[in-house]
């Protein structure tokens, strides 16, 4: 294929389009009734193409990316699994599509009662009261549940609460969150082997300590053993528990965080739920909650009326007040009630345990040429400190680059920052044992390649449509939009 | 791989301090700019500002890392080094001969406090 | 037992037990405390086969009404070319995840380069992020923006003519956040400025906002309120539609500091409220308190021009607590939507939209007083949506309408309708919509 590298505002041509209209019928001059002076006087910098420009522009942009649907896929602690695409076509349904946010709740009973469904599907799965589905994505599920924490202890008249405890291997979502929602992060210590110091949180706990975020399994991949008795140590030091369900799917079937003592969790739709990740989202973060603090989620909320019809609530004196303009991603949410629907009670309970399994295969194959930090039982992810042979000068960043080549997306590289050169691989339950099996010969090979020519791995990739990206000039001279790409050119 | 410069003070943090009568100058250390590796923003305070030994005071970025400028001395910030606006990468290519900003001393028994070269060398090995 | 969406074969289990050196998947959970492992059965249907998705989504849908949209208030029945779903179906767009490989993401890295001009040069601003989840939380952002600029100034303003579902956000926001939160109130139906100077002398604002369009679908006439604000070292954020920029002043001609917004008037289906696209475009002095991810140029090791994530050192994954906000995922592919929409209609196409969805609005408006049951409320400019009051009952009129498929004005106070007209409806749908609700 031909190398395309034009941007849309370059193919541009004074006089072409690439829509119609219908014709204006109005005798009206109604933007006439608007002053000159609130109309805009710039002139408008648009690209002027045709229909076939923009099909033919896109299409081969799309080609120079890699999704799930090109191979797989293992980003840690993103859980790239299939999307399914029936979900797609059924999220497209214009009965849900065509519906306006406020029209009245009786003209939109039947996405009402998905919505609502969805709340309930997800309550039984997390083992918790119930959810609110607001939240665009996993962050934004963070600082609403963080709310609802700090909305509980000021509803209880307790305004010194001012600190939240985070793992130091946490990802920095949760520290941030945090900082957003006006909570000061206290650092709780892990052991070597990345679960949480008991010993360290003791002291913590303190009357000013609002609650502790954790996820399990932990940003290792290993489950919290001693997550009961971390769940009793705050609970009695009157702190709430907050899950980051970004590890949710080894779970799926296995264990529900309101068994495990969570109070509030987050969701990622787009990681456990299989809607897609769209390059960045549109993602959806439901939040779940236990039961005393259900009256304080985030309006509006949907609820089933006493005559089996669905309802809005639109306002509450406990609420935390509103996080979304609307009512969230709701085509994303129909997506995930759909995967729901497709596996069913019985089949979903398969989804946690497929994913450890394919994680410890990988493992088990793979430590022996890659330096495993931790030993043990995986659960749907791990993470390698680089090659076990350092010796060579090759590190995770080549590694990763050279698995391009091959056609693997990297795993997540350099995080969790408890090592230098982590490499953190999350196959997910949806890939089969031929394409593990494919993807370890390959992380063989580089391992070998490392030994033998480790110029050649340094090097990678090279079957890329670009390589070696300058970051440094990009982040020192900023070049944010076409306009300004012609200024510096000029 | 980094050297130490005799003759000024360091902080912990890795910052160094040159005093001449009431004035510190401060930058960071060559060790700094190296584990740091290409700085593309230094985010500086303005002049007039008051600093506090210990406090954040600005802080540098890399590509993919940033970190928080520690003042190792309180008092009034009286210059900022305008040219790192546009030129950060000098703190890579000369870190000693690089200044970030100039103090007027508030108090100037916290540089007891400081390291020498000596003692820095060694945090630095460690 | 495999299914659709999870391939293993009893054959493939027991090959890779053997690899990892167990007897059962179950001993993979044995470090997990016997009193959590869950034995019992969640609350959900049995799996459904696609044709029984399929009817199961054909009998929901059918409970839902789709009408002939004649609300606004944050969401707009604009038209979407096909061409649009066509594109964001190319699955190499959407099963990738955030472009953290550049030399196998350059497809969602160019489009939001694309996304992030197009929207500076809506907007008239010099730099824009790749998207935040919707306009409520954009602006609420924006407020964090302005107090990050100011340095030591804590107390916000926003004009109490903004739509109360986004001040609402804020207001959650700014409580939990501890920034304080001051409402410029109305006046005649748009922001009374006459209060300004008097709280900007206390010294303590940082920044402000105010719509462009507000609620009652009138365009603000912001003549001097940037440098009002800007004398008193605080700065301005306008809240936005980039579809009606393109005929209406821009919050650049307005010499504010911000632009935020909602970009669903791109075309974007209403889809009962989302995904819709937040977006925030800014002057260069604020580029690095903006928050989420920003698309660069630059070149790679051959001098190819190439797209890489930049500026990253002020996000979550590297600045953890200090960061400018905590924003990961945000809506890529609804930037890629917008991307693809605004190529399509281009300048003339965006004017176009507007002057038949104003045209349609001054003549629903029209056509309403002329009927003697609705009444002017204000007498300002407005693009396409306006308010009107009634004596008429507001339930039972939009309930009639809804009987005859018709979604009517949204009633913001009682007795007072707001409508929209876009350049989906027709004259003789406004014509039914009239006649429909004296009969009611």
């Amino acid at each position: 294929m031909k190398e395309y590298d034009k941007l849309i505002f370059e193919i541009s041509r004074p006089g072409r389009k690439g829509y119609e209209l219908p014709a204006d019928r109005y005798a009206t001059d109604g933007l006439g009734a608007i002053p000159a002076s609130l109309r805009r006087d710039e002139p408008l910098d648009l690209p002027e193409v045709s229909e076939l420009d923009v099909v033919r522009h896109y299409t081969n942009l799309s080609n120079k990316n890699f999704g799930v649907d090109t191979g797989f896929y293992p980003l840690g602690s993103c859980t790239m699994k299939y999307n399914p695409k029936i979900n797609e076509e059924l999220a497209s349904m214009r009965e849900f599509s065509g519906l306006h946010p406020l029209q009245p709740a009786e003209t939109a009973q039947g996405a009402l009662e998905l919505y609502w469904n969805l709340q309930r599907a997800l309550s039984s799965l997390a083992g918790l009261e119930e959810f609110t589905l607001n939240p665009y994505a996993g962050a934004h599920g963070e600082l609403t549940g963080l709310m609802v924490m700090r909305r509980y202890h000021e509803l209880r008249g307790d305004d010194k609460r001012t600190k939240v405890i985070v793992p130091d291997t946490a990802h920095g979502t949760n520290p941030a969150s945090a900082m957003v929602a006006g909570l000061e992060v206290v650092e709780v210590k892990s052991k070597p082997n990345g679960s949480i110091d008991v010993e360290d949180l003791k002291p913590l706990l303190d009357d000013t300590v609002a609650g502790i975020m954790m996820t399990n399994p932990n940003t290792l991949g290993m489950f919290e053993t001693e997550i009961m008795e971390i769940a009793e140590l705050v609970h009695k030091a009157g702190g709430l528990l907050y899950y980051d369900g970004a590890n949710f799917n080894p779970l799926l079937g296995k264990v529900r965080p309101g068994d495990m003592g969570f109070d509030i969790m987050h969701i990622n739709l787009h990681k456990t739920f299989s809607t897609p990740h769209g390059g960045g989202g549109p993602g959806s973060g439901p939040v779940g909650v236990a039961r005393n603090l259900v009256d304080l989620l985030p309006m509006p909320r949907v609820v089933k009326n006493e005559d089996g019809t669905f309802g809005v609530l639109t306002d509450g004196d406990k609420s935390l007040g509103s996080v979304s303009t609307f009512f969230g991603n709701f085509g994303v949410m129909m997506k995930a009630y759909a995967y729901i629907l497709s596996l069913g009670r019985d089949n979903i309970k398969e989804v946690g345990p497929m994913a450890v399994l394919n994680a410890n295969y990988i493992k088990e194959s793979l430590k022996d040429l890659y330096k495993l930090p931790i030993e043990g039982h995986c659960k749907h992810e791990f993470v390698f400190d680089g090659l076990a042979d350092k010796s060579t000068g090759v590190t995770t960043l080549n590694v990763a680059k050279r698995l391009l080549d091959y056609g693997f997306h990297a795993p997540t590289i350099y995080f969790p920052l408890l090592f230098h050169e982590s490499m953190m691989i999350e196959p997910t339950e949806t890939e089969s044992l031929e394409t593990l099996d494919e993807f370890i010969d390959v992380m063989r090979k580089v391992a070998i390649e490392a030994a033998e020519d480790p110029e050649s791995v340094k090097n990678a990739p090279l079957t890329t449509p670009i390589s070696h990206p300058d970051e440094t000039t990009a982040a020192k001279k900023p070049i944010l939009s076409y306009k300004q790409m012609c200024e510096a050119n000029n | 791989m980094s050297t130490v410069k005799e003759n000024v003070k360091y902080a912990e943090s890795h910052e160094w301090v040159m005093v001449e009568g009431e004035i510190a100058t401060i930058g960071i250390s060559d060790y700094a700019q190296h584990a740091l590796g290409d700085i593309v923003y230094v985010d500086l305070p303005e002049e007039g500002d008051e600093v506090e030994a210990g406090e954040t005071f600005g802080a540098v970025e890399s590509v993919k890392a940033a970190s928080d400028l520690i003042s190792p001395v309180s008092g009034e910030v009286v210059e900022v080094n305008s040219e790192l606006e546009d030129a950060p990468e000098l703190i890579n290519k000369d870190a000693f001969g690089t200044w970030m900003i100039k103090v007027k001393l508030s108090d100037s028994s916290e540089l007891d406090a400081l390291l020498d070269a000596a003692a820095y060398a060694k945090i630095c090995e460690e | 037992m495999s299914n659709r969406y999870i391939p293993h074969t009893d054959a493939d289990k027991a090959r890779m037990l053997e690899r990892i050196g167990v007897g059962s998947v179950d001993e993979l959970y044995n470090d997990v405390p016997q009193q959590v492992v869950f034995r019992g059965e969640y609350d959900l249907p049995e799996g459904m086969s696609e044709p029984e998705l399929r009817e199961w989504f054909a009998k929901l849908g059918a409970a839902n009404n789709v009408l002939k949209v004649f609300g606004g208030n944050g969401a707009y029945d604009h038209y979407s070319p096909s061409v649009i779903s066509h594109l964001l179906e190319r699955s190499e767009f959407y099963t990738a995840y955030t472009p953290y490989q550049p030399e196998i993401s350059q497809g969602t890295l160019q489009y939001i380069f694309e996304y992030q001009s197009m929207i500076s040069e809506l907007t008239g601003m010099e730099s824009a992020n790749a998207s935040m989840y919707d306009g409520a939380t954009a602006a609420a952002e924006s407020m964090f923006m302005m107090v990050a600029s100011a340095r030591k100034k804590n107390r916000v303003l926003v004009s109490a003519t903004l739509l109360p579902q986004v001040r609402r956000v804020i207001a959650t926001y700014m409580k939990f956040h501890g920034v304080e939160l001051t409402e410029l109130p109305a006046k005649d139906g748009v922001t009374d400025f006459g209060v300004l100077d008097a709280e900007l002398a206390k010294g303590d604002v940082a920044g402000v906002m105010v719509p462009s369009v507000n609620r009652y679908g009138i365009v603000e006439d912001l003549t001097g309120v940037a440098d009002r604000i800007r004398a008193a070292k605080g700065a301005l954020a306008v809240y936005c539609d980039p579809s009606a920029l393109a005929v209406l002043k821009t919050p650049g001609e307005w010499d504010a500091d911000i632009a935020c917004g909602d970009g669903q008037t791109l075309g974007m289906p209403l889809q009962f409220g989302g995904p819709y696209l937040g977006f925030i475009a800014c002057r260069k002095d604020m580029l690095r308190k903006m928050p989420g991810r920003v698309v660069g140029a630059t070149v790679d090791r051959d001098g190819k021009r190439c797209y890489v994530l930049t500026l990253q050192a002020r996000e979550q994954h590297i600045r953890r607590q200090k960061a400018t906000s905590n924003i990961c995922s945000n809506q890529s592919l609804m930037a890629l939507y917008a991307t693809v929409y605004v190529a399509l209609m281009g300048p003339e196409g965006l004017k176009e939209v507007n002057r038949l969805s104003c045209d349609g609005a001054h003549y629903l408006y029209n056509q309403l007083l002329a009927t003697g049951k609705f009444h002017a409320v204000y007498d300002k400019p407005f693009l396409k949506e306006f308010v009107v009051k009634t004596d008429l009952d507001v339930k039972r009129v939009n309930r009639y309408l809804a009987d005859h498929g018709y979604m009517g004005g949204v009633e913001i106070e009682p007795g007072v309708l707001e409508f929209a007209v876009t350049e989906k409806r027709t004259k003789e749908e406004i014509d039914t919509l009239v006649k429909l609700m004296l009969e009611a």
